[in-house]
């Protein structure tokens, strides 16, 4: 067949057949339940020994229910392999497809985003900067498929009864994840093969269709493995015995599944960014051309700029899941809060610290690309000391660890000045001036290259100056009255106006700005490659922050269901059914990281070995010069 | 390569300081272990000690204190058993309890039959209580220590004590013959290190900060008050040294003459 003949009517014809065929397959309203009651035979019989001598399920009206109580376990049904620790490789392999399912899920959004802009302006470097996005994360989805089979394969060999508990209640969502994730498969093949087969007019839309395809599917496919396990943490549809109601949809719209939806989403383009930075540096400075550097720090800039995005919104997906948590359970709200996980925040502290500091620091070296930037660097200095006052604040513990003369020298573990900014209300306050000075960062960057050209420009920036001014005292308000001058409840309540505040100051401030530099003028051109090497260090540290943060998150997340599987209907009764210690979970988490950036380096490696070719002179026998036309369609 | 290297021994120092700080830079705490049922003799019990069981099941294994404590979470309880008579009159009760006793229990397994103003779920205007079953859940107590508990109550709101000590442990023995009975530590050394008294004091090779140093203790205590401060430690507080760190329940963690030997060590530690 001749594809460069085939008529776009005939190409869209084809194409739309396949997806109405997708999308019938995907929508297909059958019960493959009773199909599928074998699939999960081998685990659910597990699940049916262990649970054996166990009352019969038994549903509201009397009537006998086809599922059982959840398994009691004993330390028997645990199996065990000498020299493994079943746990600590459930972890591990667990955090590592998270890593990649984070890092291939993130970036085709915005590949999506870029690919969009690229149609709208119609500057091809979007364009190529999204291929090559997408072309670093193709490496990575093989590899987030082989974790997350072998996560199946741990699970199923380390805790058979919990897998055949979750797999009778998940049979459904687990054969739809399946069959997601071969829509998942065609659509990123078809994205990425097709690139360049599907340019201009009508086949771009097709491709950026696909794009969203993609982006669709694999959503679907995080929201069906998000319902697992917060049906693990909040479980829904079962009785308190774990009987199984047999309706899915209450067991997948448990209390926790939207908060973790929503903050992973969130969480995942701000990781997905970083990583993509992170690539970008090491071409940077790999790069001696300086077509190539101006090139990748250009592509740094606009990962960064994907990342902090992200990042911004972020504390405050947090926000809602905590207390959704708290909602939930108090009581996991306070183990996780106030109990054995509140010296985490202590080190979640370091690292948004890192974070911040190093998004802001990268945005400083980056205004040395324009000759106006040198108008605000007198402002830098305090943007750096709000930055790290905050950073502070949010790092003071609540209580302190002190020898015995410490203590008595202090009076108690509480310090007198330093003591108040241990609790939340302090810590509230931190984070959205933290915020709001890194949004100042890109505002100054934004604004260092441009002349504003309208009349009222002096009256616009005084206006900035009043929002500004008129958000940092409500902060301040909200979080020193609400939070030492009434009880717990309203404490933890001040959050939330602090946050509108944020979010207000900073959506004004956008809107104000836009309509001061309508029209502006550019100091002149960009001069992209001219920063220093050092900020790309900045960029590298955010991408290695944000792979243990989201190691250390998980381990919260996962700990604060202490000794249950399934949160009051399952116990854990394994030999590992304890809390481990920050230490040693601190250091499973760094064993984790250094395994996953050494995979994403190799992914990088891959994705460059690609595109180079190697001419091995005399190696081929020399052959006589044949027409194409033999060769095949031609 | 020169490149690859630099950025590869960058990322491990982050790496490495992020570890570093986790490991030593925050107070090494030893999360406690799941909870467990005690193991009791109802039929040797007296009512103190039966009072003190509950004290002990509400600190611990009932969680209570996560919410009721001076940090406005959840109500005080020193007056509930004082109060309780003028709830079950007040109009916003939906109970059907009709002594103090049946009131405290129904508070205990019915949360939300009177919710405390202030203290209901959010959005609910005080109608339903954020508290879970006692008797259900991750903290599932059985009918001994809710009895105990409802005993503690009673005692600390200083109202007549009506529980009885319930004449068989029921569901309490229930589990225990499913538990193993642990060995007995053969050496002081190995009471010390599994029981982890180093985590809070200096003792032995442990460097432990959070309670008093243990090194030279007989010279300043005798055994009588060294068995005491273990298994009663909030009885006398040394100073600069915070109440309730320590763990209350090592008379029923620790066999008698393992205890014996703990003591025999520290009175002779001068």
């Amino acid at each position: 067949m001749n594809w460069q003949k085939i008529s776009k009517a005939q190409m869209l014809k084809t194409l739309s057949v396949l997806l109405v065929a997708g999308l019938f397959v995907f929508l297909l309203p059958v019960d493959f339940s009773a199909n599928l009651s074998d699939i999960g035979t081998n685990a659910a019989n597990a699940s049916e020994k262990a649970a054996e001598g166990a009352t019969e399920g038994a549903t509201e009206d009397g009537e006998a229910s086809p599922f059982a109580p959840a398994p009691k376990t004993t330390l028997a049904s645990y199996p065990t392999v000498d020299g493994v620790n079943s746990r600590v490789a459930v972890w591990l392999v667990a955090q590592l497809h998270l890593w990649f399912a984070a890092f291939v899920l993130a970036v085709p959004i915005f590949v999506f985003i870029i690919e969009a802009i690229g149609m709208k302006t119609r500057d091809q470097r979007y364009d190529n900067m999204a291929y090559e996005f997408i072309k670093v994360s193709i490496t990575a989805y093989s590899l987030t498929a082989i974790l997350g089979g072998l996560l199946g394969f741990l699970l199923i060999l380390f805790y058979p009864d919990l897998w055949g508990y979750l797999s009778t209640i998940f049979k459904d969502t687990m054969f739809w994840y399946a069959m997601l994730f071969f829509a998942e498969s065609a659509c990123l093949y078809l994205y990425y093969y097709g690139w360049h087969w599907l340019q201009g007019g009508n086949r771009k839309w097709v491709h950026l269709t696909l794009g969203l395809l993609l982006n669709a599917v694999g959503t679907m496919l995080m929201f069906l493995a998000n319902a697992w396990l917060t049906f693990m943490m909040s479980p829904e549809g079962v009785d308190p015995s774990g009987v199984f109601s047999g309706e899915i949809w209450h067991a997948l719209q448990n209390h926790l599944w939207n908060p973790i939806n929503l903050h992973r989403v969130v969480a995942n383009v701000a990781f997905g960014g970083s990583i993509v930075g992170a690539y970008a540096a090491f071409k940077f400075l790999s790069s001696t051309e300086p077509s190539q550097r101006a090139h990748y720090d250009w592509v740094g800039y606009n990962a960064n700029f994907i990342a902090i995005s992200a990042l911004l919104p972020l504390p405050f997906a947090g926000y809602y899941l905590t207390t959704e948590i708290y909602a939930y359970s108090q009581q996991m709200g306070i183990t996780l809060m106030g109990g054995i996980f509140a010296w985490l925040f202590i080190i979640q502290a370091v690292l948004i610290g890192s974070l911040f500091l190093s998004a802001n620091y990268y945005l400083w070296c980056c205004m040395g690309r324009s000759e106006g930037a040198v108008r605000y660097n007198k402002y830098i200095k305090y943007i750096a000391i709000v930055i790290v006052g905050a950073f502070l604040v949010w790092f003071t513990p609540h209580t302190l660890v002190l020898t015995n003369e410490e203590l008595k020298a202090l009076g108690g573990p509480y310090h007198k000045y330093v003591g108040p900014f241990g609790i939340m209300p302090a810590k509230n306050t931190a984070v959205n001036l933290m915020i709001l000075a890194t949004y100042v960062s890109f505002l100054f960057y934004r604004r260092a290259n441009k002349v504003a050209t309208v009349s009222w420009v002096n009256a616009g920036n005084a206006m900035q100056v009043a929002l500004f001014t008129a958000g940092v005292v409500n902060i301040f308000i909200l979080g020193i009255y609400y939070g030492y001058f009434t009880n717990t409840v309203y404490k933890i309540a001040a959050s939330i106006p602090q946050v509108c505040t944020t979010l207000v100051v900073i959506v004004a401030s956008i809107v104000i700005d836009a309509f001061i530099y309508k029209g502006s003028k550019e100091v002149g051109p960009l001069k992209w490659g001219r920063v220093p090497e050092r900020s790309q260090y900045a960029l590298f540290l955010l991408a290695v922050s944000f792979t243990w943060l989201m190691g250390l998150m998980g381990y919260i997340r996962s700990g604060i269901r202490q000794h249950w599987h399934v949160v009051d209907i399952m116990r854990d009764n394994s030999a590992d059914a304890f809390t481990p210690t920050m230490g040693f979970a601190a250091n499973v988490v760094s064993a984790g990281a250094v395994i996953f950036l050494s995979m994403v380096i190799f992914v990088f490696w891959l994705s460059q070995i690609s595109s180079k070719k190697t001419d091995p002179k005399g190696y081929w026998t020399p052959q006589a010069e044949k027409p194409t036309a033999t060769m095949g369609a031609e | 390569m020169k490149n690859f290297i630099k950025v590869c021994f960058f990322s491990l120092l982050v790496i490495g300081l992020f570890a570093g700080f986790a490991n030593f830079g925050v107070p090494r705490i030893e999360p406690a272990p799941p909870p467990t049922e005690e193991k009791v003799d109802l039929g040797s019990l007296t009512m103190d000690q039966f009072i003190a069981l509950g004290e002990r099941v509400y600190k611990g294994k009932g969680t209570c204190t996560l919410c009721h404590n001076n940090l406005g979470r959840a109500p005080l309880l020193e007056k509930a058993a004082g109060v309780s008579e003028a709830r079950m009159k007040d109009p916003k009760y939906k109970g059907e309890a009709d002594s103090i006793e049946s009131y405290l229990l129904e508070s205990m397994v019915k949360p939300s039959a009177y919710v405390v103003a202030g203290f209901g779920k959010k959005g609910t205007n005080d109608t339903v209580s954020p508290m879970p079953d006692v008797s259900a859940g991750s903290i599932g107590m059985n009918d001994v220590e809710i009895a105990a508990v409802l005993a503690y109550l009673q005692d600390l709101g200083g109202v007549e004590v009506t529980v009885e000590i319930p004449s068989d442990a029921g569901e309490a023995a229930e589990d225990d013959e499913e538990e193993e009975q642990r060995k007995p530590y053969e050496t002081v050394e190995d009471i010390i290190s599994e029981v982890g008294c180093g985590a809070c004091h200096k003792i032995g090779e442990d460097e432990g900060e959070n309670g008093p140093d243990l090194t030279d203790i007989g010279a300043e205590r005798d055994a009588a008050h060294i068995r005491k401060s273990i298994l009663d430690p909030n009885a006398e507080i040394s100073d600069g040294f915070e109440p309730d760190l320590m763990p209350q329940d090592y008379g029923t963690q620790l066999y008698a003459q393992e205890l014996e030997m703990l003591v025999d060590y520290l009175a002779k530690s001068k």
